[in-house]
């Protein structure tokens, strides 16, 4: 066994590209996180009344309504057709996510995800076991079930659990007892299941999946010769399942990620120390030639993750 | 033939299998949720939804939890509930009248704020707003039921004289006294909260309710039988003979008191 194996996640990557440069895309997805955390805060802390509301429904400088489609549609289900300001609000923010991918909500808006974050962080730090591993396609179910559920009982259902917006509500508004289900969340990523909430349960990145299902920005293992199988993409990926077929594709399959449970977070881009991942677009399946085919980079043991 | 045997097609078994996997979680989950459904439906009788609200099932079908009502609240009347802290459903609007009630604004930001229609944009005019229904709970610690004029619920109505009249009666207590009962007239009480929150009392005297506590209904065959003789504007049923009253007094065959019939135990054959 090679003793490159036991290098841990990223460093070659720190090599190669200094430390910033190998967290340039996490950096920016905190950023970005914290940007649309502070935009609901600057009004309840600082009276700059930016945006009023919150994520599951809000107004821009008194001009831009948003709203989370899927509540809006767990309401249309459960019995009530909402007004004209909700629908175009619901509206926008599809529209947004169907261009840019669904599940850019997930890594680069959710202020649940750096909670998930830190527990997976913690988790290799800990080199826990995986545990349970439910089949991805649960969080289909779950919000099947969340849309039956509203229907029958008439209520928006997972509003009455759904954590992410607890927790943006909280913070805008007034915690509770929202930080035991927080920790609550900590606590099944780190312990119960790797991964476990928002790669398996979470509805509302099912629902995001869905909706940027054709989204048209994509990340592309465009220089996939260059791969050295170092598996660090694998081991910082949230959802390591939709690297392969890009990455380990036949030749002349496309090296773009198409999977709709990407989450365009970027990490894969930041860790690989060789400058396989890119940002493009979906049509976008050019590839890097090899500069030098000779001198194939030297293939090692796989790390296990 | 054994289920258990050698599978036509793995793949159809395991799919079946998954599938069934899948669905029995999904029903024991959703059984759970549609608990907590049901239970965020009963919403406490001190909190009050915000003007225009719809009826509390078409409420949590309707209300997506932002808060944009609270934030245009100019009174910090709304609160959004918070998780563990309040028993009304999580997130979603409400306010306690004794604590701040609403100050019946005219122009109902909180109505024009709401995206989705939880509060109905139709009403506009406040006066209409039903959020609950004020009912004088306690007559016997009620100051002005005591004989004293405090006044204070009447005072502050901001609909004075429709919503909460005095109604006078004689003070038996004192003998020569009138009690001013505040008495609310529940088709103009908007439900604001401005008495409950004015009652002098360390508890406040009069409250308000749901509508579901508050009223009673009346049935749907009843007529009033004045309303319709006036309404009509003569006897509603034709050519029926009306013969005189019987009078009191000399000359009558009621001749004991003023006003009243004979006891039964003064009659003739009625031992004592």
């Amino acid at each position: 066994m090679s003793a490159r194996v036991q290098i841990p996640v990223g460093q070659e990557a720190q090599a190669a590209k200094g430390w910033i440069g190998a967290h340039r895309f996490l950096l920016l997805r905190r950023l970005s996180q914290t940007f649309f955390l502070v935009l609901f805060l600057l009004g309840p802390w600082f009276g700059l009344w930016v945006v009023q509301g919150t994520l599951a429904g809000s107004l821009t400088l008194g001009v831009l309504p948003l709203t989370d489609p899927l509540i809006l549609l767990q309401g249309m289900v459960a019995g009530h057709w909402p007004e004209v300001t909700a629908l175009v609000g619901g509206l926008i923010v599809l529209i947004a996510y169907a261009m840019i991918g669904g599940r850019v909500y997930c890594a680069w808006v959710c202020p649940i995800n750096p909670v998930t974050d830190a527990a997976h962080w913690l988790h290799r730090r800990l080199n826990l076991p995986k545990g349970w591993q439910p089949k991805r396609s649960t969080r289909l179910w779950v919000l099947s079930m969340v849309l039956i559920v509203s229907a029958l009982t008439g209520v928006i259902a997972w509003e009455l659990i759904n954590p992410i917006t607890m927790l943006h509500r909280g913070l805008v508004f007034g915690m509770g007892s929202v930080w035991a289900m927080i920790a609550g969340i900590f606590v099944f990523d780190l312990f119960v299941a790797r991964h476990g909430w928002c790669g398996h349960v979470c509805p509302v990145g099912a629902f995001y999946g869905l909706v940027g299902s054709k989204s048209l920005l994509r990340v592309s293992a465009a220089n996939r010769s260059a791969c050295d199988d170092c598996m660090d993409c694998y081991a910082v990926c949230p959802e390591n399942q939709v690297i392969s077929p890009a990455l380990k594709g036949k030749p002349g399959s496309s090296p773009v990620i198409l999977s709709p449970d990407c989450t365009n977070c970027g990490r894969c881009i930041d860790v690989c120390a060789v400058d396989v991942f890119t940002y493009t677009h979906r049509f976008d399946d050019s590839l890097v030639a090899p500069s030098d085919p000779v001198a194939a980079p030297e293939k090692r043991a796989a790390r296990p993750i | 033939m054994s289920l258990a045997g050698t599978p036509l097609s793995p793949q159809r078994r395991r799919f079946l299998q998954d599938s069934a996997r899948a669905a029995g979680g999904c029903i024991v989950a959703g059984s759970l949720l549609a608990y907590l459904a049901r239970d965020a439906r009963a919403l406490p009788a001190e909190a009050l939804r915000p003007p225009g609200a719809l009826p509390e099932q078409d409420f949590l079908s309707a209300c997506i939890r932002c808060g944009l009502c609270v934030r245009d609240c100019p009174y910090d009347t709304l609160k959004l509930a918070e998780l563990g802290v309040d028993a009304v459903a999580t997130g979603t609007p409400y306010f306690t009248a004794r604590d701040i009630p609403c100050e019946m604004c005219d122009d109902i930001p909180c109505v024009a704020a709401c995206p989705t229609g939880a509060l109905d944009p139709g009403l506009d005019d406040i006066d209409d707003a039903k959020m609950g229904v004020a009912v004088l709970v306690d007559q016997e610690n009620c100051l002005n039921f005591l004989g004293l004029r405090c006044d204070v619920c009447y005072r502050v109505c901001p609909v004075i004289d429709e919503a909460i009249t005095l109604e006078l009666s004689h003070n038996t207590r004192s003998g020569h006294h009138a009690i001013f009962a505040p008495t609310v007239h529940a088709d103009r009480c908007t439900g604001c909260g401005m008495c409950e929150k004015s009652c002098v009392l360390p508890e406040a005297a009069i409250k308000v309710l749901p509508a579901r506590l508050a009223r009673g209904s009346s049935a749907e065959h009843y007529l009033k039988g004045w309303e319709e003789k006036e309404a009509k504007g003569g006897p509603i049923v034709e050519g029926l003979i009306d013969l005189p009253d019987r009078l009191p007094g000399p000359g009558t065959d009621n001749l004991v008191a003023p006003g009243g019939f004979a006891p039964g135990y003064d009659l003739p054959g009625v031992g004592q």
